[in-house]
């Protein structure tokens, strides 16, 4: 098992932040709207150096998203930001009809995603917008795992042509990928190479997977590891090769196990090499008030149900 | 091609024909609001816009128009296509498979003249108020206006909308309400009151004008003066009073021709009314 260490832990949406303003520092064309949540959304940064493209919208995202449709007449390349919530099920139609249908480039920024979100409970831990945003056609869905990748993501996702969702959350969580990483939409990364279950893992998870790979591999188990940051368009090539060289599966993710990762996966292998599956995810509920990593535990989307569920799934080869 | 005012009357007669054997032809559509909306559009695209029908998305420098009741889809597809936007042949093809000419209008079959999809109703207006952004920032100096129903107020989005662009000063808007009374339950007093439109929108920092929908001469006179207001730290609204169905006797004022079709024999009675001024697709 490859090592991967950290030195620091940050929050994926500082990434975004920090994105942001770099994206706006190459094009002109980029601008952001916020449904005020500036802060939560480390917006600040951006809003200090280009001001006047900048467009505070008040809570009122259905009015957010019409705007942003808006602005790319014109050719702006408008960044919303709010949490995944609102930014998704709440203006779900609004997406539809003036983004997706009307391929405006908007990139919509959704911060506070999944279980993570913590304390504030299950109102605000939406956990079906993969789902929702992955049904869309023509949208592209990128939920990265840490705050360089996520940072990475932002900047890429300013130079692609097209609707975009971007899911990233609140915790602060380890950063463990390469500051000067590229990020290529639409093509996993591997983590970790091995040859007994083929673990694919978005988000928050990718970690639990390392985590859980190197309890395996102190059991002599040896995973491979891949992140699908970008969960729509997914990188068949990837998994296909993967789940033929290892024989079993297991997707992790935090989101519902319906409308999913493990769901676009499970599609892609049932009709071209069905293999045995295992599904980390959160088992058709709401979330509820708690500290994320409490909450993890309890949802089952910890290392230990990543080591469990690769157990279960290799007996099954 | 810029219009005087009778030549409009005359161009308004010819769309009003399209709009009904549109809707005779696939037995489908919204004739009543289309016919109410036809002086308004064809007093946009053949006198107060600035536009170029060799269309490009982006409009820098010129006038644009959002249809927010895309339902009315008919009125639009047979102005855009006068102006020159597309062959008028083309509109035989409306609500046909495989057609450019959907339902509702679309972006998504590359129809010139389209720039936004309309038919989930209430996003007109925040769309409009993001082109005027856009504007803005591009220090472009075209206006955007934009037509919406008066049931369509109804959706609670339009109030967003409406908050957010006066307090921004978006002075380069003309928005303007179909108010023909009339929904497809029944007229709109019965069915959710609007109560008084210009009292809210007033509330809201708007400033409001009116006119007769179905007056050319008022119509074109209201424009210009909205025009000549803008730019000035004001958002325009105009409530403008139409008939539904105004052109064709036995549509006008009632909700029941919403979203039905003529049968031939109603065709042949609407057609006599109105005369066939540019020619027939």
């Amino acid at each position: 098992m490859k090592k991967y260490t950290y030195t620091e832990s940050k929050d994926t949406r500082s990434g975004f932040g920090a994105g942001l303003l770099e994206a706006g520092k190459k094009n002109d064309q980029v601008v952001a709207l916020c449904a005020d949540l500036i802060g939560s959304l480390k917006m600040q940064e951006f809003i200090k150096a280009f001001p006047e493209r900048f467009t505070q919208m008040g809570i009122a995202e259905a009015n957010m998203m019409g705007v942003a449709a808006g602005m790319t007449i014109g050719g702006k390349i408008p960044f919303t930001g709010t949490f995944a919530n609102f930014s998704t099920g709440r203006v779900y139609d609004q997406i539809r009809q003036s983004i997706a249908y009307s391929n405006k480039n908007v990139k919509i920024c959704a911060s506070h995603a999944g279980l993570t979100l913590g304390e504030d409970g299950a109102t605000h831990q939406i956990l079906e917008d993969i789902g929702m945003m992955k049904m869309l056609p023509g949208m592209t869905v990128i939920n990265p795992c840490d705050y360089n990748q996520t940072k990475a993501a932002t900047e890429a996702i300013a130079e692609f042509e097209g609707p975009v969702y971007l899911r990233f959350g609140r915790p602060v969580v380890p950063v463990f990928t390469d500051p000067d990483q590229k990020f290529e939409i639409g093509k996993a990364w591997m983590v970790n190479e091995g040859k007994d279950v083929s673990i694919f893992a978005t988000g928050h998870l990718v970690w639990e997977a390392i985590l859980a790979g190197e309890k395996l591999a102190e059991e002599g188990i040896d995973v491979e590891i891949i992140n699908i940051h970008t969960i729509k368009p997914l990188d068949e090539e990837a998994v296909l090769k993967s789940a033929k060289k290892t024989g079993c599966v297991v997707t992790c993710e935090e989101h519902n196990r319906y409308g999913g990762l493990g769901e676009s996966i499970a599609q892609l292998l049932s009709t071209n090499t069905p293999t045995p599956m295992e599904f980390v995810a959160v088992d058709d509920s709401f979330g509820e008030s708690g500290t994320p990593a409490e909450l993890m535990k309890k949802y089952g989307l910890d290392s230990s149900n990543i080591v469990a569920a690769v157990k279960k799934v290799m007996k099954r080869k | 091609m810029t219009l005087e005012n009778n030549d409009l009357k005359r161009m308004a007669s010819q769309v009003r024909r399209d709009i009904v054997r549109m809707v005779y032809e696939c037995q489908s559509g919204h004739p009543g609001g289309s016919l109410g909306c036809a002086d308004y559009l064809v007093a946009l695209y053949f006198k107060i816009m600035k536009h170029d029908p060799s269309f490009n998305m982006d409009g820098i420098g010129e006038d644009l128009f959002f249809l927010s009741n895309g339902h009315i889809s008919p009125v639009f597809y047979s102005v855009l296509a006068r102006s020159g936007y597309y062959d008028i042949e083309e509109l035989k093809t409306f609500r046909k498979l495989n057609s450019r000419l959907q339902g509702h209008p679309t972006t998504h079959e590359g129809l010139p003249g389209i720039r936004i999809a309309s038919g989930s109703l209430g996003q007109g207006m925040s769309v409009a108020i993001g082109a005027a952004l856009a504007k803005k920032l591009n220090k472009d100096q075209g206006i955007v206006y934009t037509l919406h129903g008066d049931g369509e107020l109804q959706e609670g989005q339009n109030w967003e909308a409406a908050m957010f662009a006066p307090f921004n000063k978006v002075d380069n808007l003309i928005c303007v309400v179909d108010v023909n009374g009339q929904q497809i339950d029944g007229p709109t007093d019965k069915v959710l009151g609007l109560l008084d439109l210009h009292q809210k929108f007033t509330a809201f920092g708007w400033e409001v004008l009116h006119m007769d929908g179905n007056q050319m001469d008022e119509v074109v006179k209201t424009l210009e003066l909205a025009k000549s207001k803008t730019g000035q730290g004001k958002c325009i609204m105009i409530l403008m009073k139409t008939e539904m169905g105004a052109g064709v006797d036995f549509m006008e004022g009632s909700h029941k021709w919403h979203g039905v079709a003529p049968n031939k024999e109603q065709l042949a009675d609407a057609l006599g009314q109105l005369e066939e001024t540019y020619g027939d697709y």
